[in-house]
């Protein structure tokens, strides 16, 4: 296929490339963010212009409430992009409510949040971050006097659709790990049966987000998702299996320390307890900070954070396993497992010693048998 | 007079030495792939990737193997049978589950002398029966995980929505080193009851033939 075709394929109108340029977007961003966002997507190269078409018409609105958490997905969707890209992304979406960035507060940011939920009913986007405390009747949060639990099922019920962003939304993360004292739960949890899509990590990758919105725009309703509500584009395969370290994984070859030769030569960190054959995510293709690395490629293994049950079954970050329940921190499963076994042999043996000088305990017949 | 009995029929024999050969491989290579004990020194060397070639080779010869026992369990003799493995449902079973157990206690001094298997080792097995069941699952589950939407994955996919990955795979490890540990004492209780049967405990397994004493019975 000569580089014309694919020109040809991917190619937008010129219309809506002056529209957008006549909104002091260049051309170059705009195709840049267009066919990036459709790579995300794992569209091919022909829906481009199709893709082009409904973000350069397109204002969602846009409800970004956050219960438990650090705001730092906020922080990498708005930090994370280009300014150019953070500046479409902004006038693809109209953000009506977003607690880090909004000039108002209080009172009057409550009452511009319920008037958004009224005004687009049933047509705005909503975007959780942290976890929904269902704990003391959800006193552990409450927003101008509401439980989160009140405040999020009221919004998800209104919502077009909702988009947990972050580990914490998704599966309560960091807040719900053990013992879990404000009995913090999903959004899955907090509203069952809504049309919720999860974009679990810590913190949500900013282009898996955008490209979740192009999603809704372009096609008109949410993207596949797996038994978890994860975008099957963004989470349908294993970070393991897509590292750009897989080849030293099967060869054999393992970092056992941090600085140690195998780590400088960028070996697998199996060993140090990566827990990337343990999490679905895109990091090794889409990476962080438009593209400029990942943790596997800084040379520190997955700690697994997208995954269910993230802090509880992927810590120890260092050990491939979790800590068996009700053992020391420093056994780990194979220790157990090896006591166990030895413990096996030495009992047995012991009985075995014993049975050798049992008397009389035999068959009835300590006589010889003849056979005829 | 000793009698010379068929017990183990070739299907049981072959079974369960299909699964010594599967259990034993199955742990070495397991055991590595959780914490791999040999490195190269080369990247053209692809050693852990044999050791998971072989792993879910014989993973799918042990599940074979299993899978045929257990259909044995409705086909065979009445010592194949699944209700050999269900003692305690009768009252026979009952009185020489407790013999037995008090036998290996050094509580008591007869040993329930069987033409199959003993009552307590009959439990056994059926608990190691749902070990391996389990072994199987969590094992296909986990492997299932490099192609999702793909045949293992559809079939075992639900079971990773309620529990973590991380939980099963702690349990497929623990697991292996119980089955390690009736390993042990498989070695042993044949042997110990090879020398106070004397009914050919041991070379019964090889042969499928025990030599019984009926009085005894």
């Amino acid at each position: 296929m000569s580089s014309d075709h694919i020109l040809n394929l991917a190619a937008i109108p010129e219309e809506i490339l002056t529209r957008v340029e006549a909104r002091g977007i260049s051309r170059r961003d705009f195709i840049k963010f267009c066919t990036m966002t459709t790579a995300a997507l794992a569209l091919p190269i022909t829906m481009v212009g199709k893709v082009a078409a409904a973000v350069a018409d397109a204002r969602v609105p846009v409800i970004w409430v956050e219960y438990q958490s650090c705001s730092g997905d906020s922080e990498a969707f708005l930090r994370a992009n280009q300014p150019t890209a953070t500046e479409l992304i902004l006038d693809l979406i109209s953000l009506e409510y977003a607690e880090v960035v909004m000039a108002a507060a209080g009172h009057q940011a409550e009452a511009a949040k319920q008037q958004a939920m009224e005004k687009y009913q049933g047509k705005y986007i909503l975007v959780v971050e942290g976890s929904v405390p269902s704990g003391a009747d959800g006193a552990y949060c409450t927003i101008g006097g509401h439980s989160a639990l009140e405040d999020c099922r009221k919004l998800v019920k209104n919502a077009y659709a909702t988009i947990c962003v972050g580990t914490c939304a998704t599966f309560g993360g960091i807040p719900a790990a053990a013992p879990n004292p404000t009995g913090a739960i999903s959004v899955m949890e907090a509203v069952p049966g809504a049309a919720i899509v999860n974009l679990p990590g810590c913190p949500v990758n900013a282009e898996n987000l955008t490209a979740t919105i192009v999603h809704v725009l372009t096609f008109g309703r949410l993207p596949a998702t797996d038994g978890l509500g994860r975008p099957k584009f963004a989470y349908g395969k294993r970070i393991h299996d897509n590292c750009e370290r897989r080849s030293h994984f099967d060869a054999g070859q393992y970092a056992q320390a941090f600085g140690d030769p195998d780590h400088r030569q960028g070996h697998c960190l199996y060993q140090l307890g990566c827990k990337g054959p343990e999490t679905f995510h895109n990091c090794p293709t889409i990476r962080y900070n438009e593209g400029t690395s990942w943790p596997i490629m800084a040379g520190h293994g997955c700690i697994g954070c997208s995954e269910p049950g993230f802090w509880d079954t992927m810590s120890p970050f260092y050990r491939r396993l979790p800590k068996v329940p009700g053992f020391g921190i420093e056994d780990t499963a194979d220790k157990i497992g090896l006591g166990l076994a030895a413990a096996t042999a030495v009992a047995f043996g012991l009985h075995g010693v014993a049975s050798c000088f049992r008397k009389h305990d035999a068959m009835e017949e300590d006589k010889v048998v003849k056979e005829d | 007079m000793l009698e010379i009995r068929y017990t183990w029929e070739w299907p049981v024999r072959i079974t369960h030495w299909v699964n010594v050969l599967c259990m034993i491989l199955l742990s070495i290579t397991g055991v590595y792939i959780g914490n791999p004990f040999m490195t190269a020194s080369e990247t053209s060397q692809y050693i852990m990737g044999w050791m998971r070639f072989l792993h879910f080779s014989f993973a799918y010869l042990f599940t074979v193997s299993v899978a045929s026992r257990i259909l044995w369990m409705f086909i065979g003799n009445h010592h194949a049978s699944w209700r050999a493995f269900f003692p305690w449902l009768s009252a026979d079973g009952r009185r020489n589950f407790v013999k037995m157990f008090r036998y290996y206690t050094f509580t008591g001094k007869q040993i329930s002398y069987e033409v199959g298997h003993n009552p307590v080792a009959a439990t056994a097995y059926l608990g190691i029966f749902m070990l391996f069941l389990f072994q199987i699952g969590s094992g296909f589950t986990l492997y299932g995980q490099f192609a999702p939407g793909g045949f293992w994955n559809s079939l075992t996919g639900w079971v990773l929505v309620s529990i973590s990955s991380q939980w099963l795979r702690l349990a497929h490890h623990g697991v292996m080193w119980l089955l390690a540990g009736f390993f042990i004492n498989h070695l042993y209780s044949g042997w110990l009851m090879d020398v106070k049967e004397r009914n050919g405990t041991m070379s019964g397994i090889f042969s499928g033939y025990r030599f019984i004493e009926p009085k005894d019975l």
